[in-house]
């Protein structure tokens, strides 16, 4: 399976071409993905608040943003900017250390995990061999930024808020981790490529969805609760809490917690279509596409085209499932903490731990359909 | 000197200074609060040295247990039960300071022993086995440490056990060092409301 586009091989190429030497060539070359990347999440931010405004106000049959720019498209920019002047406040009886740390150790992890995140063969930070272990060990940090403040902002709301976030977080990381190792099982790899590689064989038809429905379900249950999104948004719960963890926060330690949370939205989006839709690939193998229309499958245009159409499947698919997030939030009501704590052990944990037994047993029965 | 080899010396310093100040800070720091709080830097700054050894998935496996489940659960109770109040001095804190000190310096010359006599390089480089090491751990886990992980996880059943029994005090008809039946009741009302002493 080693086709694909291999920038930063071409790339140091051309650089040697300079008369660079690899080593250099190296270094110029790592800050580069890393800020494409940053760059693509906080345009994904912008999207997904636009869209949240919108379908917000369909879903309430309103009109949303209007005015700045065509259909509102510039409103998030505007949200921004008002977040970036605002003055930064710390409460006179706050904690102001950990008041600053708290919002940078609640997004620092959330950035970091896209290095895991693959928009074709070779369009990634990097191929850990850890891959998605890596985004289970690292959301895992974040409950400490909730405390933190939570505590930080000496009031009683955030303390609540944060404390509640932290339980909702780590009750919902194991069934979440749970329905990725059914995944890892049947791949035989903690890495992201492989894990898509492995759903590539027929197209919309080996995607892993069809053989993992429970632990598909299981996840995304799961992610949304991590997500602090609807129906699972206790932590913020503005008629009990006002804000949770965030109420004592202006400008931009409360942007920082803005942009933590719709990142991470997108990032679950992403994962949940890479573990279980089939990653970049297309409904249809592209090599079929391509064999069908006598194109040789390794020319340089075939090559630019499979992967223009691997990061739009890949974002086509993530967006999807935010659209529904996003319904979803304009639909259901919250739940209870007792009923959220119940639906998290008492019935997801059951559920994605028999899902993992049945999966090894089926790997055993039939190692042609769930990975030798 | 190659880049490559610059990048780890300055990295294993920085973490290792934090590990150290860190760690004294845990010690020697009033609030507990932010003893916690330096406590999860020091598990990440631990998990990094990992990930300068090449062992990303123990890195990893640290992060998630240590800092991910330990020490939240550390900063949990912490705040849950965090109450502004002065505490009693010690009685004798002068000698059980001493005591202490001794067992920690014997603990370090030891620790520098074991530095100094153990042959750290490898024989052969290609030894090292890199992202190989995920398989092999798992290879020892289902064999020769079978035995280990198991009753480590006896162990910590029967800890979630003590716990479960210790919260729920109302299973119990009993109490146990009295022997008196207990007032169920009078459980409720002790418990006391969370943040009674928060503002």
């Amino acid at each position: 399976m080693e086709y694909g586009l291999d920038l930063e091989y071409s790339f140091n190429e051309i650089l040697k071409g300079f008369g660079l030497s690899s080593e250099i060539a190296h270094i110029i070359w790592l800050p580069l993905p890393m800020l494409l990347v940053l760059v693509a999440a906080v345009v994904g931010v912008l999207v997904t608040v636009w869209l949240e405004r919108k379908i917000s106000a369909a879903a309430q049959q309103r009109i949303g943003p209007e005015y700045a720019g065509a259909l509102g498209v510039l409103q998030p920019i505007a949200d921004g900017l008002k977040l970036l002047v605002k003055e930064d406040i710390i409460p006179a009886k706050a904690d102001g250390i950990l008041f600053t740390a708290g919002p940078i150790l609640v997004l620092v992890p959330v950035i970091l995990s896209w290095l895991i995140v693959p928009f074709g063969q070779n369009l990634l930070i990097s191929n850990v061999g850890i891959g998605i272990f890596l985004w289970i060990a690292l959301s895992s940090i974040q409950p400490i930024g909730l405390l933190m403040s939570g505590y930080a902002s000496n009031n009683k709301y955030s303390l609540l808020g944060g404390l509640r976030a932290a339980a909702q977080s780590i009750s919902y990381e194991i069934p979440l981790a749970l329905s990725v190792l059914a995944i890892v099982l049947m791949t035989n790899s903690l890495s992201t490529v492989d894990i898509v590689n492995q759903q590539s064989g027929a197209g919309i038809l080996s995607w892993n969805i069809w053989r993992q429905p429970v632990g598909f379900i299981v996840f995304w249950i799961c992610a949304l609760a991590e997500c602090e999104r609807l129906p699972f948004d206790l932590p913020e719960a503005e008629e009990e809490l006002v804000a949770g963890y965030q109420t004592e926060y202006a400008g931009m330690k409360f942007a920082l917690f803005y942009l933590g949370s719709y990142i991470n939205l997108i990032l679950s989006a992403l994962l949940v279509s890479i573990l279980y839709l089939g990653g970049w690939g297309f409904p249809i193998p592209v090599e079929l596409i391509a064999k069908f229309f006598n194109l040789p499958i390794n020319s340089p245009l075939i090559q630019v085209f499979t992967a223009s159409i691997g990061i739009v499947m890949t974002v086509l698919k993530a967006y999807l499932l935010v659209f529904i997030a996003i319904l979803l939030r304009w639909t259901t009501p919250r739940v209870r903490i007792d009923q959220l704590l119940d639906l998290g052990w008492k019935f997801l944990l059951p559920i994605s731990l028999a899902n993992l037994l049945i999966t090894a047993g089926l790997k055993l029965a039939f190692p042609q359909f769930f990975g030798g | 000197m190659s880049i490559a080899i610059t990048t780890q010396i300055i990295c294993f310093t920085v973490l290792s200074s934090v590990v150290i100040i860190g760690a004294l800070g845990v010690v020697l720091l009033e609030s507990i609060v932010y003893s916690a709080f330096l406590l999860g830097g020091v598990f990440m700054s631990v998990a990094g040295l990992y990930l300068l050894l090449n062992a990303s998935f123990v890195a990893a496996a640290q992060v998630l247990v240590y800092v991910g489940a330990v020490n939240v659960l550390i900063i949990f109770a912490i705040m849950l039960v965090n109450k502004k109040e002065d505490l009693k001095p010690v009685n004798a804190i002068k000698s059980r300071r001493i005591i202490s000190t001794s067992i920690c310096l014997t603990l370090l010359s030891l620790l520098i022993r074991v530095d100094l006599t153990q042959v750290w390089n490898l024989s052969n480089p290609q030894d090292s086995i890199g992202e190989e090491s995920t398989i092999r751990i798992g290879e020892h886990l289902f064999s020769d440490y079978l035995l280990p992980f198991e009753v480590a996880s006896v162990l910590l059943l029967m800890a979630m056990i003590g716990a479960i029994v210790l919260a729920r005090r109302d299973v119990m008809s009993k109490d146990i060092s009295t022997g008196l039946p207990v007032d169920q009741e009078l459980i409720e009302k002790t418990s006391e409301p969370l943040l009674t002493n928060k503002n």
